[in-house]
């Protein structure tokens, strides 16, 4: 594999990772008022994922500038080109930052209201924006020749844009609910599942249904599209058993994988386009034009080899860390994950 | 228009972006020093301190990080054709800086906010200490790819795609320019935080002298030497940060000092005034202590420092006809306003510590200075990237890449959306922020926590910071 094939692969994961992870934080951001009913449910709704949501959020931010590292060409025409989608999902994340590290440090109930609709709405619009902005970019949306966008914003919101749009926010909601299920308990827990259970018929159908779109306008069908395909439709199917059966845990990591099979089948058809144009193939603006030297490739190869791995460890060590699940009273909580390098307190050596 | 208002846009998101920070990173690094303190002495009042200015700490991290979203993204967005020039060096460090630095905060922050009642307390506080040093990784990285837009080592220019092209990483990351940036902007982001810590104690020893007096006069001396050493070395590095950048961005320094003509023996302005316009052909009024900036520049009393006009010439034989003067009255007014708040700082900070050793509790004058002393390395830092970004002017990349060439092919009408839309929501959460900070200092610390648990050693585990 060349070196700008693997990092084709390489940024396909971090958004795959980006989606899966950040996924659930919109899922349990669009899903705080029909979760927790009272401030206090919302609260809770929201310590499930208080440690971690800042580090989800990370794999976006690695992802943008790996492009831009890998590929300069293609971060150039992307976020210029999505100028205005994208400055929509900025000011979404910005205010959804706000909402939830802000919303619990001054108690007035208004106060606490109104942070509360603001993290349900920057929530659900990235969430649809995301969905709309891949299937713009494996679609087909207009270059020139020199691999410029030359539409506007409209010209990113069509049929297939939507409902790929819609199948992002469907499935992040499901994929919310799963892990809201998974990590609360009481009544938070129970309603998750609730919602869960009637979610996921429509999901069925809009991912289904995108999937069949996306295979079919494929400017070549690949195996890889097809299997991914495939996984993400066994997957999203196998979560209904495992739902009915309490299992928790196994639904989560359904939704995870369908996410991840819909990444792939995007990422086989896009390949070897960074971006697909709708001016005909010969606008493509292909991988091999839109990437960088062999000799930054290899820095970032040497580095990404080097630091992936720690950054999993670590970030899979937080979930440990905070992998019992979250009360309605923070007190109530198990406390104790860790014990490495504790001692006894000196006084009573 | 599309060209100014994307000047304005980075500027305006820059600017806010970096007000936050300098006290996150310094902040961090107080915090984490309170906490060890505490660790090692097992005095509650470290833990107090360690809790409440950590407290602050939050407050301003995530705005610093919702507004940090954006710096990853405008240069595609906005400056699309220079992303498409420098990609293949400056992309290289922002994706860095995402995956070795930016992971490392956002994950323990997350430990050590919600991770009080889960680990030892050895351990709780190795996961500051990791939010701190993943800040200067972050500092690093974005320092050195800042510092290739001044000063592009480790680079060619490739003809045949007109773009630049990566010689040597490593080159990039060691550049000078990157090393003595990252030493000034480290110090300074120190000097900001302790500069806040001294405002906000003297303001609460003089309003509320009876209440928590041990716990402000403590931090008071803490963030009064940290402002010191911090501001002094800030200075330092200055020094010589300004002696490379005349020799490697003579233009700038000369705009910094408008010195029209190269002049042996300049003397250092202390005021001058040319006239309105943006860069005058000379002064009107220019007062100077003789032969001061070539000892500042040379080491030498006598030696010579390159002037505009000489500069300008040489430019326009070597890159053809053009202005290549920044815009004076800006790179000499940010130059002056920066040392202006530096000396500010160390002398608060001398007249502050002398106040303390006397026994002597702040009174009105050092209260409302010390207040002000918050300020004063906040407007300092914004001067300085003013200077050091407007300097460069009309460049992007030094030398290379024109600013006006860089910019994306965009309609005005987009980036006045874009503007727009940032500007009213950045104000909207200053205010925010402002808010919970005065609601967080009027509150004043809490008592030290209970403990809710122990380890199997019988350590003590406290309530977490979260929510």
């Amino acid at each position: 594999m060349t070196l700008v094939n693997l990092w084709f692969v390489l940024i396909g994961v971090l958004f795959t990772g980006y989606l899966v992870l950040e996924g659930f934080d919109f899922g349990v951001g669009m899903l705080i008022h029909p979760a927790g009913r009272t401030l206090e449910e919302r609260r809770q709704v929201l310590r499930t994922i208080g440690p971690v949501w800042d580090g989800n959020e990370v794999w976006l931010l690695t992802a943008g500038g790996s492009i831009f590292a890998a590929f300069p060409e293609w971060y150039a025409t992307l976020f210029s080109g999505y100028y205005l989608a994208l400055f929509a999902i900025l000011m979404c994340l910005i205010v959804r930052v706000m909402a939830i590290e802000y919303r619990n440090k001054h108690d007035g109930e208004a106060w606490r209201r109104r942070w509360d609709i603001g993290i349900a709405v920057t929530s659900a619009l990235p969430a649809f924006l995301w969905g709309v902005a891949f299937a713009n970019i494996v679609g087909g949306s207009p270059l020139n020749d020199k691999g410029v966008y030359v539409g506007g914003f409209w010209d990113l919101i069509h049929p297939y844009a939507v409902l790929g749009g819609l199948v992002t926010l469907l499935l992040f909601a499901l994929h919310g609910a799963h892990y809201l299920a998974l990590r609360a308990t009481g009544p938070v827990r129970e309603r998750a599942n609730r919602i869960a259970a009637r979610l996921w018929l429509p999901t069925l159908v809009v991912v289904a249904a995108f999937a069949v779109w996306t295979l079919a306008e494929a400017q070549t069908l690949r195996v890889v599209a097809v299997v991914g395909a495939a996984v993400a439709a066994l997957a999203l199917i196998s979560v209904f058993p495992m739902q009915r059966a309490g299992r928790e845990g196994w639904a989560f990591g359904l939704t995870s994988l369908t996410i991840g099979g819909a990444m792939i089948m995007l990422w086989a058809t896009l390949f070897p386009n960074a971006m697909v144009s709708s001016n005909g193939a010969a606008t493509n603006l292909t991988l091999v034009d839109a990437a960088s030297t062999h000799t930054t490739l290899v820095v970032m190869t040497v580095v990404a080899a080097i630091m992936t791995p720690i950054v999993l460890l670590y970030q899979a060590w937080t979930y440990w860390v905070f992998r019992a699940r979250v009360t309605a009273a923070p007190d109530e909580e198990p406390k104790l994950a860790v014990s490495w390098l504790s001692r006894t307190p000196k006084g009573e050596r | 228009m599309t060209l100014d208002l994307a000047r304005w846009q980075f500027g305006i998101t820059t600017v806010y972006h970096f007000i936050l920070v300098p006290i996150t990173i310094g902040l961090a690094g107080f915090v984490a020093l309170m906490q060890t303190r505490w660790v090692k002495t097992g005095d509650p009042e470290y833990l107090r301190m360690t809790r409440f200015w950590g407290k602050i700490l939050l407050i301003n991290f995530a705005l610093g990080v919702a507004t940090g979203i954006v710096q990853e993204f405008q240069f595609g967005m906005a400056w699309s054709e220079y992303s498409r020039f420098v990609g293949d060096i400056f992309g290289a460090p922002l994706a860095m800086e995402a995956l070795i630095a930016f992971f490392i905060e956002s994950t323990f922050l997350g430990l050590w906010i919600f991770g009080w009642d889960r680990m030892p307390a050895r351990l709780h506080l190795a996961t500051i200490w990791l939010v701190f040093i993943g800040t200067m990784i972050s500092a690093y990285f974005i320092l050195a790819a800042n510092a290739w837009m001044q000063y592009p080592v480790g680079a060619k220019f490739n003809e045949a795609t007109g773009r630049a092209e990566l010689d040597s990483f490593f080159d990039v990351i060691t550049s000078k320019t990157a090393l003595y940036a990252f030493g000034h902007t480290i110090t300074a982001a120190i000097a900001t935080a302790g500069a806040l810590i001294v405002g906000i104690s003297a303001w609460k020893r003089f309003r509320t002298p009876d209440r928590d007096t041990t716990f402000f006069t403590r931090s008071l001396k803490w963030g009064l030497r940290g402002t010191l050493v911090a501001a002094l070395a800030t200075t330092i590095v200055g020094h010589f940060f300004a002696q490379w950048m005349t020799k490697v961005q003579p233009m700038k320094m000369a705009a910094a000092e408008a010195l029209y003509e190269t002049t042996d023996g300049a003397g250092l302005s202390l005021f001058a005034w040319g006239g309105l316009e943006s860069t005058p052909n000379d002064l009107k009024i220019n007062i100077e202590i003789p032969r001061l900036l070539s000892f500042m520049a040379t080491d030498s009393f006598s030696g010579e420092v390159r002037g505009i006009n000489d500069l300008q010439a040489e430019y326009e034989k070597r890159y053809g006809p053009g202005n290549y003067v920044p815009v004076l009255a800006v790179t000499y007014w940010s130059f002056r306003t920066m040392m202006t708040m530096a000396f500010y700082l160390i002398v608060m900070s001398l007249v502050g510590l002398f106040m303390l050793r006397r026994g002597r509790a702040p009174g009105k004058i050092f209260t409302a200075a010390a207040v002000f002393g918050i300020f004063a390395p906040l407007i300092a830092n914004s001067a300085g990237w003013l200077f050091t970004e407007m300097g460069r002017q009309p460049w992007v990349v030094q030398g290379l890449l024109k600013t006006a060439d860089g910019v994306s092919p965009l309609g005005a009408g987009t980036i006045w959306t874009s503007i727009t839309g940032f500007t009213l929501l950045y104000a909207a959460l200053a205010v925010a922020e402002l808010f919970l900070i005065l609601k967080a200092v009027r509150h004043g610390p809490d008592p030290a926590p209970e403990p809710i648990g122990t380890t199997p050693h019988g350590e003590h585990l406290l309530p977490t910071l979260g929510y």
